[in-house]
């Protein structure tokens, strides 16, 4: 192992579990255990561990707390009482973001939890601090262990340990593990039922082993990245790095849902919405190829008339479907489901077709709600 | 770590291939290795039968879910048979890569270039077993 690789607190479960361990965007974490597709099977038929741990969690907190949060993000933070989870951007000044993040209201107007992704953590918190508007900005990361539990089975193994504590979606709550206080949060990336629980970084290696063991019997297993990929691709689930970045405006994602210029402002709010009026040129789209070849990320999408009109940004076999399908920017006038364009796969033109996502339609999420 | 099986009587690549010979006919496939850290295939791309190929360059693809790799001539000269059940099936060749997993067979140009590739105790130290 690489030393400069950062670790979290389960790099010895994950290898006693006999692992595939590689480098992920610094990180030293597990990629598959058994399988990629018998893991991604596992948390679509009964329930599957993650360690997220290499996530960042940020907490904003005093008097100014939900002024900053607000001027950080693009959702309406005001709307959150105590407990509430939302779904949000934080917006550079250019109309771009600089990731995707979940916000945590722990005490309404005075305290916020805000979890970023890995790779973005060390920037994210940068750019926050920048544009501070009065609040403390603490960058707790290392201090937490986060182990996602995902599945239709997922809710009656964490109530078997945290009996009658489960809150409803895009909630949590707080309660307490081997003497420390921790939040279930029932939230996820995998279009199933479950939980994203944050530990303290000295217990998640205990919680860990006890999920396994007490849902033995709900067939429950450790799931690597790979899956955690496949899993969210299937959702049409956006990825920093992929489908969001510094310069594609988040409209064109059809993330408009989640960004709310009527009613507050927000970094480069003019410029994200000076994009959208112009008339957004690209869209993003799900697809599934019609013939033979897996598209990935950075491919090119043609016309059948042969011109440029668009890229992948995401792509892989789709392990539920047994289908290959993508993510990806393409011209607005070619977006409409059912229209037909080409990928170049080295050098070929493959026949793919935009069709409706979630790709995968009757998960335990999608049947709760 | 797993011991891969690399038999003494077949040359290797750096990229991972093993060649057997048989008189001026090579048989081409992947090592033990590269089938472990690929992962389960799910996707191989190969010539077709009358191609010719180049010592050093990309043939075909193996993909599993996560990653794309390129195939890579052991020899130059041209493509007389292909194992087409591969690539209707691609997971078999997870579960026996350097049997029934082969890929393709090359009728090669010269035996010159054999030379330049390794027999199994370096590719040993190059996989560390």
């Amino acid at each position: 192992m690489n030393s400069q690789l950062k670790v979290t607190p389960l790099k010895d479960e994950h290898i006693r579990l006999g692992a595939k361990m590689v480098d992920f965007a610094g990180w030293y974490m597990p990629v598959e255990y058994k399988g990629l597709r018998h893991e991604h099977g596992v948390v679509r038929e009964h329930v599957g561990l993650f360690d997220v741990s290499h996530m960042g969690e940020v907490r904003i907190k005093g008097p100014k707390a939900l002024a900053t949060v607000e001027w950080l993000t693009t959702n309406d933070v005001s709307r959150l009482s105590n407990n509430q989870a939302q779904y949000t951007l934080l917006p550079n000044d250019q109309g771009g973001v600089v990731d995707d993040l979940i916000v945590y209201c722990i005490e309404k107007n005075q305290e916020y939890l805000l979890c970023v992704n890995a790779s973005n953590t060390d920037k994210d918190f940068a750019w926050m601090v920048k544009n501070n508007r009065g609040a403390e900005i603490i960058n707790e990361s290392s201090q937490w262990g986060q182990i996602a539990v995902q599945g239709p089975k997922a809710l009656q193994l964490v109530d078997r340990i945290f009996p009658e504590v489960l809150p409803p979606t895009f909630e949590m709550r707080s309660t307490r593990f081997a003497g420390e206080g921790v939040w279930i949060a029932r939230t996820g990336y995998t279009g199933e039922d479950g939980v994203e629980i944050f530990v303290p970084a000295g217990k998640t290696a205990e919680l860990w082993r006890l999920l396994l063991d007490k849902g033995q019997d709900l067939n429950v297993e450790a799931i690597g990245l790979g899956a955690r990929d496949t899993l969210r691709t299937e959702m049409k689930y956006p990825l920093y790095g992929h489908e969001l970045d510094d310069e594609n405006n988040p409209y064109a994602a059809g993330l408009g849902w989640v960004i709310k210029p009527k009613i507050k402002d927000f970094i480069g709010r003019s410029h994200m919405l000076a994009g959208r009026e112009k008339g957004l040129k690209h869209k993003l789209i799900g697809f599934r190829m019609r013939d033979r070849g897996i598209p990935r990320q950075g491919y090119k999408l043609f016309s059948k008339e042969g011109e440029p009109v668009g890229h992948v940004t995401s792509g892989t076999l789709s392990p539920t479907l047994n289908d290959n399908i993508g993510i990806g920017y393409i011209d607005t006038g070619l977006s409409l489901e059912g229209t037909v364009f080409n990928v170049e796969i080295r050098a070929r033109m493959v026949e793919a077709e935009v069709v409706p996502t979630p790709f995968v339609k009757d998960t335990s999420l999608q049947k709760q709600s | 770590m797993s011991a891969f099986n690399v038999p003494e009587e077949f040359y290797y690549t750096k990229d991972h291939e093993w060649a057997q010979v048989d008189e001026n006919v090579v048989t081409v496939g992947i090592t033990e290795y590269a089938q472990d850290n690929l992962g389960e295939v799910v996707y191989v791309e190969l010539p077709e039968e009358g191609q010719k190929v180049t010592q050093g360059e990309p043939f075909g693809v193996v993909e599993s879910v996560k990653a794309v790799s390129d195939l890579i001539a052991p020899v130059s000269g041209t493509v007389i048979e292909v194992n087409m059940a591969m690539m209707d099936n691609p997971g078999a060749l997870n579960d026996d890569p350097m049997n029934d997993g082969w890929l393709i067979r090359i009728e090669m140009d010269t035996e010159k270039e054999l030379a330049n590739l390794m027999r199994a105790p370096d590719y040993k130290k190059l996989i560390k077993v």
